[in-house]
């Protein structure tokens, strides 16, 4: 039996993968100039395999440190992002990078806030929920559905948001801290290395891993090495030194290296699929995929011949874009803003770019965790669907009014040199703070209402 | 999500179904609840879950004496410290 199902679990691990190349070559059937979509899609499916190996979220970062004293991925997302920036600072510097900073302002701590209570909600970020989608997870796929359509419904109704972007957010400053630093975007290798990737991202992490191991992680880490001091001791009498917290600090970082691999390997992939994204522009003579789109005639770009087309990892616009593109199929003029109509457009979801790179995290979580025998589809309970539901809708808001998620208003931002990335994280921080006490509040009702045949202490 | 004594000193916490932070969550109050030495038997599925527990098991000293996993399914013991 055990046999049948692991022969049935590789079957549709590598059925999809066979679909999806299958896919790909109908694609450059159709035009060359759709292997840029193919390869957004095989990025995605990386990252999909990554994420899912690694437990890969954004969301237990700041939550289980704050809920449960657990610092692993916290630590894993900031190494991922340490690696990111060093190829980042090289690829910007040789104008190999498609990073374009983003405006900076408190909408960045605010948006985080909003996104970080959705995200404790939804029991994942962004690209977390995307993954554990992969894994079979319902709730993930309720507080998908919310965050797409969220989304597309916020951006559009009231005019509102126009407002935002055109008086408050477009006309604030967006710049590198090579660029503050040095006035200029190319300094030269070594002044991008320490200004975008040292001075940005690198040593507020170490501030950041020093935070977590003195406030979190010391108590029960320096407990273990006293008691392997004490065993070791002829007479049990133990002194702890500072290679002793050297030594802690170092296990914080390698404690899970799971996660501590998977950050490398992240990184290094998202830095090879700026470089991918910026030479498939240089090839095919392209700025914006929406130039592609509209010499072949197609619908669904900008008013300025655009789409959504970051050039790196993204998240959450290619999902608002497809809340969009139904609501206007459906006969909601979704056109007549600038979040749509001027910027991102709403091109058929089979021709958007980023959003293959959706479906590709999605399918390439699900072939991991049919590999690693962890898919199983999970109906969510009444309770489950609510957080997911609002979960959802907390993080579409949040996404928008950030112009991005924890992944594009977060890790590409800080890793690209831009400051205003980490008003995004603490503010994802202050959300995942807030949710938590509500979550700690609620698992203790049910726990007190749950029939527990057991004695406390 | 469900607990039961399976037998004295021996508890069972069943959230299948549960995404995070929920079983982590349980988990970490669940443990604060029983005695030095009893054991918890963790039933979950969500697969994040599985590293988490474990940080917060090597975090609190508490001892992880049996993990098991099946279609997706994952059981760990563990022994409060």
């Amino acid at each position: 039996m055990a046999d049948d199902s692991d022969r049935k679990r590789m079957f549709w691990a590598f059925s999809i993968l066979g679909l999806m190349l299958i896919v790909s070559l109908w694609y450059y059937s159709v035009h060359p100039v759709y292997m840029y979509i193919v390869t957004y899609l095989w990025f995605g499916v990386a990252y999909g395999l990554l994420l899912q190996w690694g437990r890969f979220c954004f969301a237990s970062a700041w939550r289980d440190l704050i809920a449960i004293g657990v610092t692993r991925m916290f630590v894993g997302i900031m190494i991922a992002m340490a690696v990111f920036s060093i190829i980042m600072a090289i690829l910007a510097e040789y104008r190999l990078s498609t990073f374009h900073p983003g405006p900076l302002g408190p909408h960045e701590l605010i948006g985080g806030l909003i996104f970080g209570i959705g995200m404790v909600l939804a029991g994942g970020c962004a690209s977390g929920t995307l993954y554990k989608i992969g894994e079979g997870n319902g709730t993930s796929v309720i507080a998908l559905t919310t965050m797409i359509f969220g989304q597309a419904i916020f951006v559009d109704i009231g005019g509102w948001f126009d407002q935002l972007l055109r008086n408050y957010i477009f006309p604030r400053p967006a710049f590198t801290m090579a660029e503050k630093l040095y006035g200029t975007k190319q300094p030269g290798l070594a002044k991008m290395l320490i200004a975008d990737s040292l001075i940005n991202t690198i040593i507020p992490i170490i501030l950041l891993f020093i935070f977590a191991y003195v406030v979190v992680a010391r108590k029960g880490i320096m407990r273990q090495i006293v008691q392997q001091k004490a065993s070791a001791a002829a007479d049990g009498e133990v002194k702890t030194t500072f290679s002793d917290e050297l030594r802690g600090f170092w296990y914080m970082i390698t404690a899970s290296k799971r996660t501590t691999i998977a950050g490398v390997l992240i990184g290094i992939i998202a830095g090879f699929h700026v470089l991918a994204m910026q030479n498939l522009r240089y090839k095919f003579g392209i700025g914006n995929f929406g130039h592609a789109l509209k010499a072949l005639g197609l619908s669904g770009v900008s008013a300025r011949g655009t789409v959504f087309d970051p050039g790196y990892w993204y998240i959450t616009t290619q999902e608002a874009q497809v809340g969009g593109w139904v609501l206007h199929k459906l006969g909601w003029n979704m056109m007549d803003n600038i979040y749509f109509g001027m910027s991102n457009g709403l091109p058929d979801p089979w021709w958007n770019p980023a959003l293959l790179m959706s479906v590709g995290i999605i399918f390439g979580a699900m072939v991991m965790a049919l590999l690693n025998k962890e898919f199983k589809l999970k109906k969510p309970t009444k309770e489950l669907a609510l957080w997911g539901f609002l979960g959802g809708v907390f993080m579409g808001v949040g996404a928008r009014v950030a112009l991005g998620c924890n992944i594009g208003a977060f890790y590409i931002r800080v890793a690209g040199g831009d400051p205003g990335g980490w008003l995004f994280f603490l503010g994802m921080g202050g959300g995942a703070l807030v949710a938590v006490r509500f979550m700690n509040w609620w698992s203790e009702r049910k726990l007190k209402a749950a029939d527990i045949d057991i004695e406390i202490e | 999500m469900k607990v039961k004594k399976l037998e004295d000193g021996v508890y069972q916490l069943d959230v299948k179904g549960y995404v995070c932070p929920h079983p982590q969550l349980y988990t970490m109050k669940t443990l604060e609840k029983i005695k030095s030495g009893d054991i918890l038997e963790v039933v979950f599925d969500n697969p994040s879950s599985e590293e988490s527990i474990t940080a917060l098991c090597n975090k609190e000293g508490h001892e992880i004496v049996e993990k098991r996993s099946d279609g997706g399914t994952f059981v760990y013991r563990i022994k409060k410290a």
